[in-house]
């Protein structure tokens, strides 16, 4: 018997107006595995990333988590999104509560944790990404840094099956950047399946099982990320390795 | 040239360059307030000097300024001020239910609410669109010519509810606006944490809509404690009606400034807790985008 991959993703379309950002992607992530969307801005990692927690409908293809079909129709995406964590770009903190209750809040009214009980569980959380002394604070009094770790911690407290990170360090400074993609890390070890949109090679290198280069809404190659970053067969991925290359970012 | 480098937490002494500097700034100061003083004291008592120095003078100040009649009259316009007071009150609170209910109904997205969008907007076209008066007139004097069985005949029901059904036009419109001004991405986090949308709506989206638009809101409220005195013109004795009743009787308009006097008690308060509220959610905004 096979083992299901937590998410599959199969020959999935989307277009905005005349604009086709996806033209048919396919994707398997293993339990326990990472995958890493790499490519230009545009080449439609975001987009991808979004489809699969249902925040835009797919035009054409089929998403599967744990086997189970999220694209029908039939299916309420907040059952979906309930296994999903997402950690997005400008973090998205909710500026008008507490480190804290912006962690309880999808525990206690989505999962119906009494208080007491999600609290004590968020404030495990933060002392275990060090931030304990951050709960009572509000997210402005934070660094851009600590605050991506509260959403990534946000994300975690609810025990995903699955994380999505979309260009969670694109709006850090490169100190901060650091913080940040060291606590991913300690999710890859402790076994966290995710699928990741970053422009970080380096940390691209470090934490993937599988690197897919995206162009044009298309993945054009695919594989160990020493073989994609470090020996591309594809031109085009060369070509865009390079650009970032001289950028200064690998 | 060798100061010794304070450790961290020990305040380092102003220099001496520091310190002629702020001396400078203090003189500076102090001649701005002098400034100040002076051209008010001036401005104000030419302004003064013109009104009392005028011809008519002693007329006005008979007819509108008559400091015993004034006191005689208080306590009859004070109890027309409690009315005023406690009306701004109900109204307030079915204000804040209506206009909430037509802010949500106008920025909901949900196809099954389309009827209800199209009727909170016909709602707000209208009664943004009639004079305030005018709806108190129709409604006070139209509604009980209808002579409909169970419906009140009460002009103080009826002139409140008038006023209740023009300001939450308004305030839905502003609850609508700081609604929209929450940006689109808060939803999405929400969303994504498995959040439905009235979870959304009511955990992220009006918490964060809501307070931003509570300078406004006040704004409102100041002016809904004046209005409550058109419902005079229903017959009903509040703090205006009372003071044009006493006037009647002696031709003497210092009930008017009476009642002008009491509502500014009231209202001038208010505009000052509305200026620092306006003030504090405006540095704090600032504040998130430094952030």
């Amino acid at each position: 018997m096979s083992v299901e991959p937590v998410l599959s993703v199969h020959d999935v379309v989307k277009s905005f107006g005349a604009e086709q950002v996806l033209r048919g992607v396919s994707l398997e992530v293993p339990e326990h595995t990472v995958t890493v969307l790499i490519g230009a801005s545009g080449s439609g990692k975001s987009t991808l990333l979004r489809c699969v927690n249902l925040l835009t409908p797919v035009d054409d293809g089929v998403i599967r988590l744990d086997g189970w079909d999220i694209t029908d129709p039939e299916v309420d995406p907040d059952q979906v999104r309930r296994q999903i964590g997402m950690v997005f770009q400008s973090f998205n903190l909710f500026p008008h509560l507490s480190v804290l209750d912006n962690i309880t809040l999808s525990p206690r009214k989505v999962h119906k944790a009494d208080r007491a009980q999600a609290e004590a569980a968020g404030l495990e959380l933060l002392a275990r990404f060090g931030l304990a002394d951050k709960a009572r604070q509000y997210p402005d009094r934070l660094s851009g840094g600590q605050q991506q770790r509260v959403a990534i911690v946000r994300s975690l407290a609810v025990a995903p099956r699955l994380m999505l990170m979309d260009e969670v360090t694109s709006a850090l400074d490169p100190v901060l950047v650091n913080e940040v993609l060291a606590t991913v890390r300690d999710l890859k070890a402790e076994g966290m399946t995710m699928v990741i949109a970053t422009h970080e090679m380096g940390f691209a290198a470090q934490v993937a099982d599988e690197v897919c280069f995206l162009e044009s809404g298309t993945i054009r190659e695919r594989g160990a990320p020493e073989q994609v970053l470090h020996d591309p067969q594809e031109p085009a991925t060369r070509d865009f390795l390079r650009r970032v290359h001289e950028a200064g970012r690998l | 040239m060798s100061r010794p480098a304070p450790g961290p937490g020990t305040p380092r002494p102003p220099s001496a360059e520091e310190l002629r500097r702020r001396g400078v700034r203090r003189r500076q100061a102090r001649k701005r307030a002098a400034i100040a003083a002076t051209s008010s004291v001036l401005v104000l008592g030419a302004l003064v000097a013109v009104v009392v120095t005028s011809p008519g003078w002693p007329v006005v100040q008979q007819t509108f300024f008559d400091l015993a009649y004034g006191r005689e009259v208080l306590p009859k316009v004070f109890d027309g001020l409690l009315l005023n007071i406690r009306l701004t009150i109900v109204a307030s609170v079915s204000i804040a239910i209506l206009g909430m209910a037509l802010a949500l109904a106008r920025t909901s997205t949900a196809p099954a609410l389309a009827p209800m969008r199209i009727l909170a907007t016909g709602y707000v076209d209208l009664f943004r669109g009639v004079p305030t008066l005018l709806v108190i007139l129709l409604i006070g004097f139209g509604v009980p010519a209808l002579g409909l069985a169970g419906v009140t005949s009460s002009v103080v029901i009826l002139g409140t509810t008038a006023v209740v059904l023009t300001y939450s036009a308004y305030v839905a419109e502003v609850l609508r606006s700081g609604i929209l001004s929450v940006h689109p991405s808060q939803g999405a986090a929400a969303r994504s944490l498995g959040l439905s949308a009235g979870q959304t709506l009511r955990y992220v989206i009006l918490p964060q809509g809501v307070r931003r638009v509570v300078p406004p809101l006040l704004n409102d409220f100041v002016s809904l404690l004046k209005d409550t005195g058109l419902i005079s013109v229903l017959g009903v004795v509040d703090a205006i009606r009372a003071a044009q009743i006493e006037s009647s009787k002696t031709f003497n308009y210092t009930p008017y400034v009476v009642a002008a006097a009491l509502f500014l008690l009231l209202t001038i308060p208010l505009t000052r807790v509305t200026d620092r509220f306006m003030l504090r959610s405006i540095q704090r905004q600032n504040a998130q985008v430094g952030g």
